[in-house]
């Protein structure tokens, strides 16, 4: 994948693309030295798996065990009574299922939502020279680097000023101002990397500069906005602080907060705790799995410049 | 005429960042004065009558013990963390950018490798509580390979927490890290490292004087963004150790936390607020500037 055709993938997407194919020059003695250079290279690969993929798998096999099995001496992968139990008792559970609920509609609306405001904002920072675009720009990057536990306090206070507090508007509002910046920052360089005379030429045959956005730019930055929609929905489903802050009852809690309540009602039940663990990362590692190279893109650009 | 077709450019563009710029202005302009405000106050929200009292919450919480466990705390969270994430990144973006293995095996790889990143915070403590749990599995290897004699109390035990933590840190953060510098690897010229090939230049030799210094921005980069984002690591503290035992692993986002939020004293949590927000905004000023200086 290149720069050169229509839609173009960097700033999403060099990583996988990036590969020069080159292989070191082959000499005759120098096949039982790349024996060795694979094997040290193997070795050094499964061991870095086993440290990362450890306690995925602990996690994965933990949550069919039955309870008295859980701490078994000596710890054992599978065990005689592992089922599908604990994964029944979460799901049968009206009260765990509401926090997936909630967790899946805070989410998309705050992925769909940043995309909206980032689109517009990145047209602006895209196509347009006007005053004030740089101090802009600048306030939108260092908005990044805000500690959360800094708003939390005047949130807590506006949010519930404002009735929002135990809402998922609430949620939402918080949750864009930290997916915002982010999404802008990275559309406007997909919309850096699409050429200008697109829009120009939908201009000259009189259509509006909002209908250049939404006919011309927005349907060929459609691989850029999934990007960019996964990361945002990754982020919103992970948080933590403020759900715990500005919600209050469990029909409005997500599910960060409802493995936590899980383990603070019944501190033993650790393979239903396991069990609802996999089911709150199976959107987010399902996501990554079919759009590695979308998400991966998304993960550099903040360092990464093309 | 050209005039005021730049006053109509302008007011286009300022219409598409209308939206932003009133989400900035009332999620971030307005918190962040309500903050500083708040800090300055004798207490608020649970007082119906704030009277102004100055700097007097700041000099309480520079006089207090506990804001100091907390900073040196999060410095040594923050910089092991980091440094670690620094070494693992780089290591495994190197064995991952080897052109000795098809291309099937290295993604498979690389999908294994970011899994930790994937989990919810949350997911991370509560999965780590069960493996560090004295009867768990990691005491079981460590006993049972004979690096340590009896299980530990891994986050209850004062001497342990802290270092407890910032494993689970280093576990959960690194691959931010090995992405970036995987990209950054990949972009580096297949060339360079064939003209030292021809001056006859090892691998350590090639290390040193092309990945490194070839990769030195990228580095810098995330070497601030991850400082930035440790220091505002809250859910894995809370969820694994609470800040315990003994205010061992206390950190600045936890002791406001629990100043508001346990103790009620919001003007006071404010104050310190402030500071952190102080800490990180000399971060981004660096990252900013390196990120220009990099334009």
């Amino acid at each position: 994948m290149t720069t050169t055709t229509v839609t173009p993938v960097p700033p999403t997407a060099p990583v996988t693309g990036v590969r020069t194919g080159r292989r070191p020059p082959r000499k005759m003695t120098s096949v039982s030295r790349r024996r060795v250079a694979i094997t040290l290279t193997l070795v050094g690969l499964i061991l870095g798996a086993l440290f990362a993929g450890a306690p995925v798998i602990w996690m994965l096999f933990s949550s069919f065990k039955s309870n008295p099995e859980i701490f078994a001496y000596p710890p054992q992968l599978l065990t005689e009574n592992s089922s599908l139990a604990p994964y029944l008792a979460i799901l049968n559970d009206p009260r765990q299922l509401r926090f997936f609920v909630n967790s899946y509609v805070v989410s998309l609306a705050v992925a769909v939502l940043t995309l909206l405001v980032a689109v517009h904002a990145a047209y602006a920072f895209s196509r347009y020279d006007f005053p004030g675009k740089s101090i802009v720009n600048i306030a939108v990057i260092s908005v990044q680097a805000v500690p959360p536990i800094t708003l939390l306090i005047p949130y807590f206070g506006l949010v519930v000023a404002l009735g929002l507090y135990n809402t998922y508007p609430g949620l939402i509002l918080t949750y864009m101002v930290f997916t915002l910046p982010y999404a802008i920052i990275m559309m406007t360089g997909y919309f850096n990397t699409l050429p200008k005379e697109l829009d120009e030429a939908a201009r000259v045959d009189g259509t509006s500069s909002f209908g250049a956005l939404w006919r011309i730019l927005i349907p060929i930055a459609v691989p850029g906005m999934v990007s960019v929609g996964m990361y945002t929905f990754m982020i919103a489903w992970n948080e933590y602080l403020f759900a715990l802050t500005l919600t209050r009852t469990d029909d409005m809690r997500t599910v960060p907060i409802g493995i936590q309540l899980l383990m603070g009602q019944h501190s033993y039940d650790w393979n239903q705790m396991m069990a609802m663990s996999v089911l709150g990362s199976l959107p987010v590692i399902l996501l990554f799995i079919f759009f590695q190279r979308y998400f991966i893109g998304g993960m550099t650009s903040g360092s990464v410049k093309s | 005429m050209a005039q005021s077709r730049q006053h109509k450019v302008t007011a286009a563009a300022f219409g598409y960042l209308s939206p932003t710029l009133v989400l900035l202005a009332v999620l971030m302009a307005l918190p962040i004065g309500m903050v500083v405000w708040y800090s300055l106050q004798n207490n608020v929200i649970t007082n119906a009558n704030p009277e102004f009292i100055g700097f007097e919450h700041y000099l309480d919480i520079f006089g207090d013990s506990q804001f100091h466990a907390a900073i040196k705390n999060t410095s040594v969270f923050v910089l092991a963390s980091v440094v670690a994430h620094l070494f693992l990144g780089l290591g495994f973006a190197m064995l991952l950018n080897t052109q000795l293995l098809p291309h099937w095996v290295k993604t498979l790889f690389r999908t294994i490798f970011v899994l930790p990143w994937l989990l919810t915070v949350a997911i991370v403590a509560v999965l780590w509580r069960l493996i560090l749990n004295p009867s768990g599995v990691f005491n079981y290897l460590l006993v049972s390979t004979g690096v340590i004699d009896s299980p530990q109390e891994w986050l209850a035990d004062p001497k342990l927490a802290l270092f407890a933590v910032v494993l689970i840190n280093i576990w959960c953060g690194y691959p931010f890290f090995m992405i970036s510098m995987l990209a950054g690897l990949q972009g580096i010229s297949a060339e360079l490292y064939e003209a030292a090939s021809v001056d006859g230049a090892g691998l350590i030799r090639k290390f040193f004087s092309i990945t490194l210094p070839q990769l030195r921005p990228i580095i810098i980069s995330m070497l601030l963004l991850d400082i930035i984002w440790t220091s505002h690591q809250f859910t894995l503290i809370w969820m694994t150790t609470g800040g315990g035992p003994l205010d061992r692993t206390e950190l600045l986002s936890t002791y406001t936390y629990k100043l508001a939020f346990s103790q009620y004293m919001f003007s006071a949590a404010s104050a310190s607020a402030v500071v952190v927000l102080v800490i990180s905004a000399v971060l981004a000023f660096a990252y900013v500037r390196h990120q220009r200086a990099r334009d």
